[in-house]
């Protein structure tokens, strides 16, 4: 397993296993949780969690055929879908299924000063892409008005405060107003989601105009 | 199969080293006279044995055990998270008939009974009832082929429901917090606020639940 330093945080595994988090914010935690031995233990304490809930949160009454009816449905199902086999390439099975495959299946987009994007769809408020940084290029200075997650998956990038590696995820808020920069060597490829789409829409222009002045 | 068990359940006042609680745990049990039947480790191997069952004989009798104790429960969470009854009804019969059609799939030395149908109850939660998409995490290398190490299943099962009593165990305000980020009825800042304290409290009160259950399932 990688050397992964940067984890989710305990409301993302909360929410997630709870099935309560925008599906954008879902994907890089599933991403995040294929890589990592250590969030997949965390998350299934959170699972056991809602499980416990699940049993003490009162009984509903079936309908008195639900039984029969299940059995039909039983009966009448498609057998169960074979597992999905194991990524071979950079991106994680969740992944993969949102791209169409791997790295070489993405198709990016120019947003300017040799960044690329990618915008993966998905329902909800929050929004995710992967994103294309050449080595040592920075992603201009942005603020949050949200949350935004940042997992890599090839290459690394550095910001003010810290190094993140492949397999690391960067749990940005509000707070944060950082400008990161990939590191020198192989191009980074990194799968960001955020949770204020209006602060998003502004966000690619911004990027094209501070380009141009460069 | 599991009749070692039987001499390791445990019958009522647990210990109160399981949650770090001291003198407080009689004030608890007296309290909540309503939520301290907590499902017992024989109860829950039993569940373990009802999807066996399912598994290896497509055992009906044992499917209508199953079905008796988690279909019911699996609607009333579903409506607490605001499902309406027909869809509630609907969803928990697809989550019982995924049970079926899924045995194979289950591990219990990686997953309680309960852990596992809950996540099964929550996919189908987000698939017919909020619409979207779920994407999981892609599997382990090893899957669930060999049959599981017993004392593992055993020690799992024991490490949940002190989990379980341990969540019972909170004061009535900060359990509905825990409950209502389960149902859907918290916002993120909720969560994340220290006054909402849902994972305050799991970090304290819980973590020690949490952390031997977590050793159990390695
Ligand atoms: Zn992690």
């Amino acid at each position: 397993m990688k050397d992964i330093k940067h984890h989710l945080t305990d409301q993302l595994l909360m929410g997630y296993a709870a099935g309560t988090l925008p599906e954008a914010f879902s994907l890089v935690v599933a991403t995040h949780v294929s890589l990592c031995d250590e969030c997949r233990a965390r998350l299934a304490e959170y699972e056991a969690v809602g499980g416990e809930i699940m049993m003490d949160a009162g009984a509903a009454p079936m309908a008195e055929d639900a039984l029969a009816s299940t059995m039909a449905l039983i009966a009448n199902a498609n057998p169960a879908p074979k597992q999905e086999t194991r990524s071979t390439g950079i991106f994680p099975t969740p992944l993969r299924d949102y791209v169409g495959g791997d790295k070489d299946a993405v198709r990016w987009r120019s947003v300017g000063g040799g960044v690329k994007q990618m915008i993966l769809s998905t329902e909800g408020e929050a929004t995710v892409r992967l994103l294309h940084i050449p080595a040592g290029s920075a992603v201009p200075d942005h603020g949050h008005n949200g949350t935004e997650l940042t997992l890599v998956l090839q290459g690394a990038f550095a910001d003010h405060t810290d190094h993140f590696g492949v397999g690391d995820v960067e749990v940005a808020n509000e707070d944060l107003d950082h400008t990161p920069v990939a590191a020198e060597g192989e191009d980074c490829i990194c799968l960001a989601a955020t949770d204020a789409p209006l602060k998003f829409n502004s966000f690619l222009p911004r990027i094209a105009q501070k380009f141009v002045k460069i | 199969m599991f009749v070692q068990s039987e001499t390791q359940i445990q019958d009522g006042p647990v210990p109160v080293d399981h949650y770090g609680q001291g003198q407080n745990h009689n004030v608890r049990t007296k309290r909540k006279p309503s939520r301290v039947p907590n499902t017992d480790t024989s109860q829950r191997i039993a569940w373990i044995e009802e999807i066996f069952a399912i598994r290896d004989k497509q055992d009906q009798a044992a499917f209508a055990r199953l079905f008796a104790h988690f279909a019911p429960r699996i609607k009333g969470f579903l409506i607490r998270s605001g499902a309406a009854d027909d869809m509630a009804e609907e969803c928990a019969q697809e989550v019982l008939a995924t049970v079926w059609r899924k045995a194979a799939l289950f591990d219990p030395s990686r997953a309680s009974a309960a852990t596992w149908i809950f996540t099964i109850a929550r996919n189908r939660q987000i698939d017919m009832i909020r619409r979207a998409r779920r994407p999981e995490p892609e599997d382990l290398p090893w899957g669930p082929d060999a049959e599981p190490d017993q004392e593992d299943v055993i020690a799992l099962s024991q490490e949940t429901e002190k989990l379980g009593e341990a969540i019972a165990a909170l004061p009535e305000k900060q359990r509905e917090l825990i409950e209502r980020a389960y149902f859907g009825d918290l916002s993120h800042s909720e969560i994340a606020e220290q006054t909402g304290l849902p994972l305050g409290t799991i970090k304290s009160r819980i973590r020690l639940a949490l952390d031997r259950l977590r050793h159990s399932m390695r």
